[in-house]
């Protein structure tokens, strides 16, 4: 049988960047094949050359044997081939039903046929084994839904080629697993599947075939029974990346931050905290894990002072902070590395030396005399631009055209100053490949250990096993329960996370 | 107040309120699709100039009827349609094509419109003004009641003011029932997923324009052919941007616009009212009234109603 997918030669540059260097590279039908690759090393470009939104400038693209051109996406949903896109396309305030059939309405006269489309993505859903709701609103389904939706969405047009790009990035690993499952099952019954990732646990657990990719070209194909995550990362990074340290959980000296009992509604005026206590003292990373909704966002933002706190105490390093203002806690020297880091940290249309003085631009060398004084600025950016090595023509350079993971080395640059006392870090390495991840990480740990007090909020259960000394696993608005370090696993903590069962003692934690 | 005097205000309501219905639905149609349109003024404004200039040298040409309406009268609002949608399109044009900023676009005409309908005028009918028609569109049916003072008062339903009833509810019909609509509600709250999925989101938010531009039009159409009977310099006098607030008023629904427009009408209509009921008030704050109302309207409410997402994005 002819490979599902045959991609010979695909060149494509960008002014500056050769995206795709003369790749060539196999889809087999079957095939879980996962795409590796930093930030930047062309497996984006590849797949949408492959999906119709990217021309190649030269190249030739086989499907099923026989070579075809992709224009447009049209051509490639006639071609059998599927996109579940990151980014989820979705249209929100539209039904489940309306969502997955946009494009091949059923139709009764002029009308949408409301019915028949419900029935038909019942149908769709039963056989191949995703259950959804129809009618049920979009917006109102939680992420691992949505991307079902989206799955739905690509198999109702009978795709037998299914891209998923970075299809974890926003899951639970509940829902990663299940994810997984699906993913299997569809490879099982023909299709050709690949995935984009940067997660080596995955490629592990869910791929039969590996290509990795670095600077826009091939570097080489695998299986991973035939390798290990370690080798795996060595070939994204093109170094072999230092094996983490199995440090013993730290003690933490004094208490920085003091939370005692603290209530808060969330934007729709709900309790979105229900008493969360947490103490976080100097020298020590303090985990807090949950599924998305349970308050972790909100008690995030009250700490920061995006929001105010309904009740309870908050202390830093003694003194009451809730009526401080946002920069009155900063001043004090709290940093935030936030979550939405496009909508909370940065200013795209800004240059990399202005977004790394917004939180100090007032204050001497950087304003005199009510000016800003630009030299020093520029000079205290290329600084940053060196230690951080951010990937940039020059300090001067506008954030927007950064990628995902040079922006949050913004962020971390300008939050990991060494004056703060506590730093207060949500989804740190959120869309940031494994090389900036691992520096990001190594800055954490090296802040902490010079004295200060990190609160460390994630999604990710790898993050938090490596970095973490203690782990409070939040669920409906309270801390359910803490575990150290190396005496807890990964699945008790997913346990925890869905049943928030499991509060055992309080090691370390708040009284 | 008898029957009588309610159905002649409810009349005169909706007379006032049918540019309002009509100019909000042109903006229904255009922000759902994800472009805004701040021109339904100058749309409207083309569309009565159109429509007014067409009717009139057509006079003598069109001897034709169709049943009450004269044949001039009818290629009058049919001109004033099409000058709707094209001005529509030069904006989508602009917009879609150019990348010009919406509102920086939609400013523009409203500007070149109020100029280019005063020029042509002076050019085609020189000082003395746009000579008024013999007739104007004649009214579809008239109510004759009397009131309680024995007096007899007819309430009339012209063709363009029941002609915006059936506009609205064909507009929630399209954008909430049909293959059309759902593509048009996807293309204005996430117009990446309409590219994707391998349509053409340039298709969809062309044709919307139009459609919204030629209502645009015959709510123009409505002031100098059904109204008036002639042309007057900046004769829309604001109420394209009313229209605009009923709109957001309405969420961008037919049937909520409809109501908001109704209550900016009555507002109108009132005056009428208070004189019936011997309230004395200086008849310029009556006539600030739908302006005052508009700004509360927009103060209140803009803050708490939510549009298109993708409104304005390319």
């Amino acid at each position: 049988m002819a490979p599902a997918v045959q991609l010979k030669g695909i060149h494509k540059i960008y002014p500056g960047v050769i995206a795709n260097d003369r790749v060539d590279w196999t889809l087999e039908w079957g095939q879980i094949h996962a795409l590796l690759g930093e930030n930047g090393a062309g497996k984006s470009t590849l797949m949408n050359v492959l999906y119709g939104m990217t021309r190649p400038d030269a190249g030739e693209i086989h499907v099923d044997g026989r070579q075809v051109e992709i224009p447009a996406p049209s051509a490639a949903i006639k071609l059998g081939i599927g996109m579940v896109h990151q980014h989820f396309q979705l249209v929100g305030p539209l039904t489940v039903a309306q969502n997955i059939l946009l494009g091949c309405e059923p139709r009764l006269g002029p009308f949408f046929h409301t019915r028949k489309a419900n029935q038909r993505v019942a149908d769709l859903a039963d056989r191949v084994g995703l259950p959804v709701d129809p009618t049920a609103r979009v917006e109102q389904l939680p992420v691992g839904m949505q991307q079902r939706v989206e799955i739905l969405k690509v198999l109702q047009r009978d795709a037998r080629i299914l891209i998923f790009d970075e299809p974890t990035a926003v899951l639970t690993p509940q829902e990663i697993d299940e994810l997984g499952a699906v993913m299997k099952r569809l490879a099982q019954e023909g299709r050709a599947l690949v995935f984009i990732t940067h997660k080596m646990r995955e490629v592990m657990a869910i791929a039969t075939d590996v290509t990795v990719m670095r600077a826009g070209r091939v570097i080489g194909s695998t299986t991973p029974s035939a390798t290990s995550a370690g080798e795996l990362a060595a070939m994204v990074v093109g170094r072999p990346l230092a094996p983490v340290a199995e440090v013993p959980a730290r003690l933490g000296g004094e208490v920085v931050l003091e939370i005692r009992d603290l209530h808060a509604a969330n934007d729709r005026g709900l309790e979105a905290l229900e008493g969360v206590s947490i103490d976080v003292r100097q020298g020590e990373i303090v985990g807090i894990i949950g599924v998305e909704g349970n308050g972790q966002s909100e008690l995030v933002e009250v700490i920061t002072g995006l929001r105010k706190a309904s009740s309870g105490q908050l202390r830093l390093l003694g003194e009451g902070i809730a009526g401080a203002t946002v920069r009155q806690r900063r001043e004090k020297g709290v940093g935030h590395v936030a979550e939405d880091r496009l909508r909370h940290a940065v200013v795209t249309a800004y240059s990399i030396a202005d977004n790394l003085v917004l939180d100090r631009y007032y204050l001497p060398p950087y304003s005199r005399n009510a000016m800003l004084d630009d030299r020093a600025i520029t000079r205290n950016g290329a600084t940053s631009l060196e230690r951080y090595r951010i990937k940039a023509p020059d300090a001067r350079t506008p954030v927007s055209s950064l990628s995902g993971g040079n922006q949050q080395k913004v962020v971390v640059a300008r939050e990991l100053d060494p004056n703060h006392r506590l730093l207060v870090v949500s989804q740190p390495t959120r869309g940031v490949d494994a090389g900036a991840a691992e520096f990001i990480h190594d800055q954490i740990r090296q802040l902490c250990d010079a004295g200060a007090a990190v609160l460390l909020v994630t999604n990710e259960l790898d993050e938090l096993m490596v970095l973490a000394d203690r782990i409070g696993v939040m669920f409906h608005g309270k801390i359910a329960g803490w575990r150290v370090r190396g005496s807890c696993s990964r699945e008790e903590l997913g346990r925890m996370m869905i049943a928030g069962a499991g509060s055992g003692p309080l090691p370390g934690g708040a009284a | 107040m008898d029957f009588a005097m309610f159905i002649a205000l409810l009349a005169a309501t909706l007379q006032l309120a049918t540019p309002l219905i009509l100019g909000s639905l042109t903006g229904i149609w255009s922000e759902r699709s994800g472009v805004v349109n701040i021109a339904i003024e100058g749309i409207m404004l083309t569309g009565a100039f159109a429509g007014y200039t067409v009717a009139e040298q057509t006079l003598d040409v069109a001897r034709w009827s169709l049943g009450p309406i004269p044949g001039n009268l009818l290629l009058g609002v049919l001109a004033a349609c099409v000058a709707g949608a094209l001005l529509a399109l030069v904006h989508a044009f602009w917009s879609l094509k150019l990348r010009t900023d919406q509102i920086i676009s939609g400013t523009a005409l409203n500007i070149l419109a109020l100029g280019l309908t005063a020029y042509l005028l002076r050019l085609i009918y020189d000082v003395g003004g746009s000579p008024k028609l013999p007739s104007t569109l004649p009214p579809l049916f008239v109510w004759n009641l009397t009131n309680s003072h024995g007096e007899t008062i007819s309430a009339q339903f012209t063709p363009i003011m029941l002609l915006s009833l059936v506009l609205v509810v064909a507009t929630h019909l399209v954008l909430f029932h049909t293959p059309w609509g759902l593509r048009t509600l996807a293309a204005g709250e996430h117009p990446t997923t309409v590219r994707t999925l391998g349509m053409s989101l340039d298709a969809i938010r062309y044709t919307n324009l139009a459609i919204g531009g030629a209502i645009a039009g015959l709510a123009g159409a409505f002031l100098t052919l059904e109204q008036v009977g002639q042309f007057n310099e900046n004769m829309t006098a604001g109420k394209g941007f009313i229209a605009l607030a009923v709109m957001i008023f309405g969420r961008w629904k037919p049937f909520y616009a409809l109501a908001a427009a109704l209550f900016f009408g009555l507002a109108d209509a009132s005056q009428v009212l208070l004189q019936t009921w011997g309230i004395q008030i200086p008849a310029e704050f009556l006539e600030m009234l739908p302006y005052v109302l508009t700004l509360v309207a927009l103060m209140g409410l803009v803050g708490r109603t939510r549009g298109p997402a993708a409104v304005g994005q390319i």
